[in-house]
């Protein structure tokens, strides 16, 4: 058994007492820092980036995978004790979740949502396992051509199946790519549109990007809303799902599993969209569909496990074709490129200790994540209670510390406030910037390939549509721009994203 | 409260939004701008791909077969500015929601980004500490429920968290001290 060695191999690198600590250490940031209101995962993993670059590269990544999912265990807390969801994946976990809490189950519904994840987050290792390496054949027919009409499918699910308007989501998308082109041009040398700034040649950091629109601009969005009283479950109780808690739920653990493991394939999909679509689905199967938003246990296990399961299968594509499919998975390529791993295909024959070493770390991080966060979780109700203002400036000190290590340059200090500014300004036009990041780290993956392709085929834009492989992604892509935009679809799309009660 | 947040709530069309509550601006009015949030952004794309695609054409374009570096951001600066005309236009039409675009805090602006920008400049002169310090100080000014002793005690705690994680802990090369005081 092939997938039975690459695993063993994973572990052996993944059980290094260094690695461990890697992982362990993860997870406990991401879930210090998820559990924090206000702060999602986007903003999280780009300002706990820098300290991953003085690692090793395995360790490194694995402690960004750890961080990751911490984040995620750590939203799900705050949206249980808290009526407030620490990410957009938790916005559903809040409606059930909370109510639960409410009812005095806080306990059991740490544990269902603790115990889902976990079960959802084990099932997707094993799905990583077995379907990368396949995946990575068909990867090595590409030419670029190909490489060219994938991104370009993957950022069109990623407005498609993303909240939010769709026309402005392409709009911030193209500025993304845009952005991506700041920086010397790697075929012929020209600077462009550096402004004659010396530091602008090497390309806009999209670590600071990120934490200036997603930290910065969130932290004055919050500080606006100003009387914003916390409630806080306090009585946490019985860590022990009822037996009859427990019949409820695990149904909706499998269901959720499944279908949040087969949405965060999908580019654009990942965690939020599979919280959603689990909700949906589980109020729509329940027998007393009225208990959903009163604390259904379903109500909650289902998204959780969802939210988890795509969580890992988005590292898929990631991870087969060097193609991000979110902005988390966005972050990713950024900290494997600074490593000088080039994210595609070949990373599994060249790279196979930090393949699959990454893979079976991923498992072990899930495990930690149940172990640290059920027993501690007095920790993180304490933490919840840290007023805000002396919480932001804390972010404030991490995120400035952040970006000064990336280059150990103070331009890039100045570079974060300009787009806190921006960020801010977008908040107020409600444009969302998942997108925009995405187009920024594609932005001069997509022109090389572009441009190569075009060379090739001596100038003749034909290239693009005779090619069947191309030509059979570039359909998919239009198809799923015209579904979207056809009115009685364009209505589901909404109903997805909503969930009156 | 949360409505207000960044977290993916959408409206459907009883004017609920996700947690049942009303949701506010869907008054029929006759506003020449109805969706304002639309309106402005699709100004900033057509403004935004326009500079960039002006830019582009002092670059060389080259041919398809062999590209400039012009000749990529050129289409992608129209492209955009396109897609920023039909926001534009769709927010002028009868049947676009209404929106306003909530007032700029510019006192929480200033504080915020002033202090990032002030750690900015006084890192290389002053040192990482006394940075630390200021920017916890200044910033703390933009909440509401300001108070003296807890910025105070706050900065300290940061700093000395500062130099115990990312000094001692994580070995990041930063200057710690002030200039003057170091020769």
């Amino acid at each position: 058994m092939e997938l039975m060695d690459n695993l063993m191999l994973g572990f052996s690198v993944a059980f290094t007492p260094e690695n461990l600590t890697y992982a362990f250490l993860g997870c406990l940031l991401g879930t210090l820092v998820g559990v924090l209101p206000g702060l999602g995962p986007v903003p999280t993993i780009a300002m706990l980036l820098p300290i991953t670059y003085v690692l090793p590269p395995i360790a490194g990544l694995i402690m960004l995978a750890g961080i990751y999912y911490g984040t995620q265990y750590g939203g799900s807390t705050t949206a249980i004790l808290v009526n407030l969801p620490g990410e957009t994946s938790a916005v559903v976990t809040v409606l059930d979740g909370h109510q639960m809490a409410r009812n005095g189950r806080a306990g059991a519904a740490l544990s269902i949502a603790a115990i889902g994840s976990f079960f959802a987050g084990s099932v997707a290792t094993v799905l990583i396992a077995a379907f990368a390496p396949p995946l990575a054949e068909v990867a090595f027919a590409f030419g670029p051509a190909e490489y060219f009409s994938l991104m370009a499918l993957g950022l069109i699910g990623a407005v498609v199946l993303a909240s939010g308007s769709l026309s402005k989501a392409i709009c911030m998308i193209l500025l993304g790519l845009l952005l991506g082109m700041v920086g010397t041009d790697v075929n012929s040398g020209v600077a462009r549109y550096d402004f004659s700034i010396p530091e602008l040649q090497d390309g806009i950091d999209f670590a600071i990007v990120a934490m200036g629109v997603f930290g910065l601009a969130e932290i004055m969005a919050n500080l606006e809303l100003k009387e914003q009283r916390v409630e806080i479950a306090d009585k946490v109780g019985s860590l022990y799902p009822s037996k009859q808690e427990f019949k409820e739920s695990w149904p909706a653990v499998v269901r959720g599993t499944a279908l949040g493991s087969a949405l965060g394939i999908l580019p654009g999909g990942g965690s939020v969209l599979s919280a959603f679509a689990s909700y949906t689905l589980e109020k729509k199967l329940s027998a007393n569909p009225e208990r959903f938003g009163k604390g259904h246990p379903a109500g909650l296990a289902g998204p959780e496990s969802a939210n988890n399961a795509g969580a890992q299968t988005s590292f898929i594509p990631l991870l087969t074709l060097g193609i991000p499919g979110n902005a988390v998975m966005a972050l990713m390529v950024g900290a494997m490129t600074i490593h000088n791993i080039q994210p595609g295909p070949q990373v599994m024959t060249s790279h196979p200790e930090l393949f699959w070493g990454l893979i079976a770390s991923m498992w072990i991080g899930n495990l930690m994540l149940v172990v640290l966060n059920l027993p501690l979780i007095g920790i993180w109700v304490k933490l919840l209670r840290v007023p805000y203002r002396m919480l932001f400036p804390a972010i404030l000190v991490f995120c400035t510390i952040g970006v000064y290590s990336l280059n150990y340059n103070v331009f890039d200090i100045f570079m974060f406030a300009v787009f806190g500014v921006v960020g801010y300004v977008w908040s107020k036009l409600k444009c969302e910037g998942a997108p925009l990041l995405l187009g920024l780290v594609l932005g001069p993956m997509m022109e090389e390939n572009f441009r190569r392709a075009l060379l090739l085929s001596r100038g003749d834009y034909t290239t693009f549509v005779t090619r069947p492989l191309s030509a059979s992604l570039l359909a998919a892509a239009a198809i799923l721009l015209v579904l979207v935009t056809l009115p009685s679809l364009r209505k589901k799309r909404d109903e997805a994203f909503v969930e009156e009660d | 409260m949360l409505s207000k947040s960044t977290a993916m709530i959408q409206i459907d069309k009883g004017g609920h939004d996700l947690f049942g509550r009303d949701a506010p601006h869907y008054k029929e009015t006759t506003v020449l701008v109805r969706n304002r949030q639309d309106f402005w952004s699709g100004a900033m794309f057509i403004a935004l791909g326009g500079a960039f695609a002006l830019k582009a054409t002092s670059y060389s374009m080259g041919t398809a077969a062999r590209m400039g570096p012009g000749y990529f951001p050129f289409w992608l600066g129209i492209v955009l500015a396109l897609m920023g005309a039909v926001v534009l236009m769709t927010a002028l039409g009868k049947r676009a929601p209404e929106t306003e675009i909530t007032r700029f805090d510019f006192r929480i602006l200033l504080l915020v980004v002033g202090s990032v920008t002030l750690y900015g400049l006084v890192l290389r002169p002053l040192g990482l500490y006394l940075s630390v310090f200021l920017l916890v100080l200044v910033s703390s000014f933009a909440s509401h429920e300001f108070n003296w002793k807890v910025a105070v005690a706050n900065g300290l705690f940061l700093v000395l968290f500062s130099y115990v994680a990312f000094i001692r802990g994580l070995g990041l090369i930063f200057p710690l001290w002030p200039a003057a005081l170091s020769n």
